[in-house]
């Protein structure tokens, strides 16, 4: 025979335990009285779904069950407490009928079936940024793209075609130190000097559709070159080539606005992409400068949609969504590209379902791909040459982003380049082959 | 049905509910929590299995089974596993089974290109964060369709590797030459198709063989062949939805979707099987060079991985071209409800002493592994100081403001590194060299920059690193 105070208590640490496995709800914000049965669920986690309560309600009556032949056992209990069956939670399916083996008749011809082509039914869509100015908008480039407006994920085409083509822009740096691997240097080895004609070389040589200027040498650690020498190598980079630039900052946040303001000050009318603005930075004056020079702005965070929301969040206080792309981080194969992969594409669908904290055009630092050791190092001959390891890696990094559903690629290998651009406008175009080749009976090798 | 939405109380109302332990759970509810979170399997309930419960574990079965079904290749401790998979998108939940890569041979190929290819398959490996890349399976494909020559390559192959086998010819009497070289090694049997499927389906039963159903860039042919199987009493099929080579991409990587997509949501049975892209249909393509040939391979190869496809067969196998591909399925069928960081603080590696050198790096898991993999590797006894860079790597790290002097000063502080060694010299990343002055006037500690990989540590230590100052 037990006595009473050591049912009580286990029982009711059960309750707690159990509700705890849900994780759903934190057990201090949970006030359990036992007698009226109620539970308050704290605002700290937003209330309570509708899933949620039913599987409480569903527990409570297993409490309620047990209390009443607790309360049968001693002899009485409150009135009230009368034995039942726990309800299953409403919002459960019932449990399927056990498959029962059925004796076969053999198909003598096949079964028609038509596929069934997914509807999606996306609420929500990817706003349209528009990056660079052409002479009749205002500016001095060539050409202008516009980027994102994409209404399913990337390249469902059967549901909606992505309507502008991904940009691929190559990456330029100011100083001529800037470390970077064998493979990709030898191609900039002439122009590392000369900002302006790296510039030229990855849009003439390359293909590059926009030029990234990374200005290194205004970090303090580096050169601490003023504002206006910045301004300077902007002017020169415009002067260089005539697709849309983008303008990258050091990653010191004060030093970045210094510096971001004092070239939207000088250059107008070109729609900059300013990149980056960060959490760290003083948000506020970032986002009045983007919106009175009408520029655009990469909001960086590192791979965490809730970050990545909150810093869209403050910006939106200050700038229109239009004017706004989002880095959430690109990692490299092998070195987190899982990572960055899944909070792109969460972020993406998420944008597709209606969250309105997300829907901007992604961007990836796909150049990151070169901080995976096995696209640069020496390896034995079975992993060889590393010079073509080297670009397939940054291709794939890029190439597994794109179907997550990067808009803006930041890149470097001209090889990489080319083959992303390739891969662009084999998905875009989505074309069926006529005549499947058969790789069946391909003979190919010895 | 997504696994997700699974909730442990279903599960829970049809288990004993004896809370006997035998699963080695606390009680039932938590054995249903592990269900629901595939980490158990049914058959750990040991009073499920008793006949009196049979339809309790045939409806459990039905509500925790895949909505991709798990198909076996192979036999014994070489068998791969296809499909076996529950959700669209690897946040939902995550993939289970990493797609089969698997190696072109053939029945005209030379002794000498066929022996090295399957070598190329049975030594191919590379260490990753603890973990073997390898590659698993060798297709066999009939050039010939000659069904003695096939019967001989499938031998050979039997005889060359304990890997899966994969038996590659729409003739049913080559498939059966070839099957009977090799059917105790279950192969998985390629290809049925709208005008063979009646044979094949035929030889699938009769030696217990996984069987692929291919019907190229014909949705609805695929899905009344994959009925027609099933009815006709296969039930372990694998979907072929026809791959075309790299430029017809955006047609491969729909169909797998769709595909992918009416598996786990939709709402009519038939296409719950693992899918198979051909990447080597990339050689069909005209190409000045055969590099180009393997480059689009790799690229098509890896678009398939991204977009779910569950076995994979290749033809090139330069390891530049190869390791991409095992490093990108490795990534995306990683578990991500794992952390992305680490805990920071002060880890022994090896046996270290008070004269043992000290490296910084941080909390980023992977950027973690690496270093310490490559710090065990070389047998270099330490202390690595894991600093909280909110998981980010060393680069990252620096960039982002993460990792500073300030940060670096206080892990230092914190880990009480200077009660376990005698010496006050930190090697720091090669990455973070510009953090090396200030880390030391902060600090107090003498700072020696590192190379700027951690493969480069052991040498770095043996021949550079000294503990106290010269003189």
């Amino acid at each position: 025979m037990t006595k009473p105070d050591k049912i009580t208590l286990p029982l009711s640490h059960d309750m707690l335990e159990r509700l705890a496995r849900f994780q759903e709800v934190e057990l201090l914000d949970v006030e359990m009285d036992l007698g009226e049965v109620e539970l308050n669920i704290g605002q700290a986690q937003g209330g309570a779904s509708q899933a949620l309560l039913s599987r409480m309600a569903f527990e409570f009556s297993l409490i309620r069950d047990s209390a009443s032949r607790m309360a049968q056992l001693l002899g009485g209990g409150p009135v009230g407490y009368m034995p039942m069956q726990a309800a299953a939670p409403q919002a459960l399916a019932p449990l399927q009928a056990a498959p029962v083996p059925v004796a076969r008749v053999k198909p003598t011809a096949l079964i028609p079936a038509k596929a069934t082509i997914p509807k999606g039914d996306y609420v929500g869509s990817v706003v349209e940024v528009k990056l660079g100015a052409t002479k009749a908008e205002g500016g001095t480039r060539s050409a202008s793209y516009t980027i994102g407006g994409e209404k399913a994920p990337a390249f469902y085409n059967f549901q909606a075609p992505p309507p502008h083509k991904p940009i691929i822009a190559l990456d330029v740096f100011d100083w001529p130190e800037v470390r970077l691997s064998k493979a990709v240097k030898m191609h900039f080895e002439e122009v590392l000097h000369d900002t302006g004609e790296w510039a030229k070389v990855c849009v003439e040589k390359f293909g590059a559709e926009m030029v990234n200027l990374h200005l290194l040498t205004i970090d303090p650690l580096i050169q601490n070159a003023p504002p206006s020498a910045a301004v300077k190598k902007v002017e020169e980079v415009l002067q260089a080539v005539d697709v849309p630039i983008s303008i990258g900052g050091c990653g010191d946040p004060k030093k970045d606005l210094e510096v971001f303001t004092a070239i939207s000050d000088k250059i107008e009318g070109e729609r900059l992409l300013i990149n980056s603005v960060t959490l760290d930075m003083d948000i506020e004056k970032s986002a009045r400068l983007i919106k009175e020079h009408d520029n655009r702005v990469i909001a960086f965070t590192s791979m965490d949609v809730n970050k990545a929301r909150e810093l869209n969040r403050k910006l939106y206080d200050f700038v229109p969504k239009e004017q706004i792309i989002m880095d959430t981080t690109t990692a490299a194969l092998g070195y987190g590209l899982d990572y960055a992969f899944t909070v792109m594409e969460r972020s993406r669908l998420a944008a597709l379902k209606g969250d309105p904290e997300l829907n901007h055009p992604l961007s990836s630092g796909t150049t990151n791909a070169w901080a995976a050791r096995e696209s640069w190092m020496k390896m034995g001959p079975e992993f060889s040459p590393r010079e073509l390891r080297g670009p397939i890696w940054e291709t794939i990094t890029g190439q597994t982003l794109l179907l997550a559903g990067v808009d803006y690629f930041m890149m470097m290998h001209p090889a990489a380049v080319n083959a992303l651009k390739t891969m662009i406008d084999n998905l875009m175009k989505g074309q069926k082959p006529t005549d499947p080749a058969d790789w069946v009976t391909l003979k190919v090798g010895g | 049905m997504p696994a997700k939405e699974l909730s442990p109380i279903e599960i829970y109302r049809g288990l004993p509910g004896t809370n006997c332990k035998e699963c080695g759970e606390a009680n039932c509810m938590a054995f249903a929590a592990k269900l629901v979170n595939r980490e158990a399997a049914l058959d750990e309930c040991k009073p499920l299995l008793d006949p009196g419960k049979a339809e309790s574990y045939g409806k459990l079965w039905a509500l925790l089974k895949p909505a991709v079904k798990a198909v076996e290749v192979g036999v014994g401790d070489n068998k791969v596993i296809l499909g076996g998979e529950y959700v669209l998108y690897r946040h939902e939940f995550t993939y289970f089974h990493q797609p089969a890569i698997a190696v072109d041979v053939n029945d005209e190929m030379g002794d000498e290109e066929f022996e090295t290819r399957v070598h190329v398959l049975n030594d191919f490996s590379y260490n990753y964060i603890g973990m073997k890349l390898t590659l698993d399976m060798l297709a066999v494909r009939s050039t010939s369709g000659d069904p003695s020559k096939f019967s001989e390559a499938v031998k050979k192959a039997a005889e060359l590797t304990r890997k899966p086998l994969m038996l590659c010819t729409r003739d049913p009497a080559v498939m059966e030459a070839g099957l009977g070289a090799a059917a105790d090694r279950r192969p998985l049997i390629y290809a049925a198709t709208k005008d063979n499927w009646r044979e094949m389906a035929e030889l699938a039963l009769k030696h217990r063989c996984p069987l692929v159903a291919s019907s190229p860039m014909d949705l609805d042919g695929l899905k009344s062949l994959a009925l027609t199987l099933d009815a006709y009493g296969v039930s372990d099929i694998v979907l072929d939805p026809g791959t075309a080579p790299l430029q017809y991409v955006g047609a491969n990587t729909e169909a797998f979707t769709v595909l992918r997509w009416d598996a786990i949501y939709g709402e009519e049975e038939g296409l719950g099987y693992p899918l198979l892209g051909a990447a080597m249909a990339a050689w069909t393509a005209p190409a000045e060079d055969p590099v180009l040939n393997e480059w689009n391979e790799a690229q098509l190869a890896a678009a398939l991985i991204t977009r779910f496809a569950d076995v994979i067969v290749v033809h090139g196998i330069s390891g530049w071209a190869l390791l991409p591909q095992v490093f990108l399925r490795s990534n995306l069928y990683t578990d991500p409800r794992k952390p992305v960081s680490v805990e920071a603080g002060l880890k022994p590696i090896g046996n270290p002493t008070e004269d043992s050198p000290v490296l910084l790096t941080t909390n980023f898991a992977l950027t973690y592994y690496t270093v310490a993999s490559d710090i065990e590797g070389a047998k270099v006894d330490s202390y690595l100081l894991v600093v909280d860079s909110e998981g980010m790597s060393v680069e990252s790290a620096v960039a982002g403001r993460k990792m500073t002097a300030e940060t670096v000063a206080e892990a230092i502080t914190n880990s009480k590194v200077s009660e376990k060694v005698k010496h006050r010299s930190l090697i720091i990343p090669g990455r973070a060299a510009r953090l090396s002055g200030e880390i030391q006037e902060l600090s107090g500690w003498n700072v020696a920059v590192g190379p700027m990989d951690s493969s480069g540590i052991a040498s770095y230590v043996s021949e550079k690193w000294k503990p106290y100052p010269e003189g």
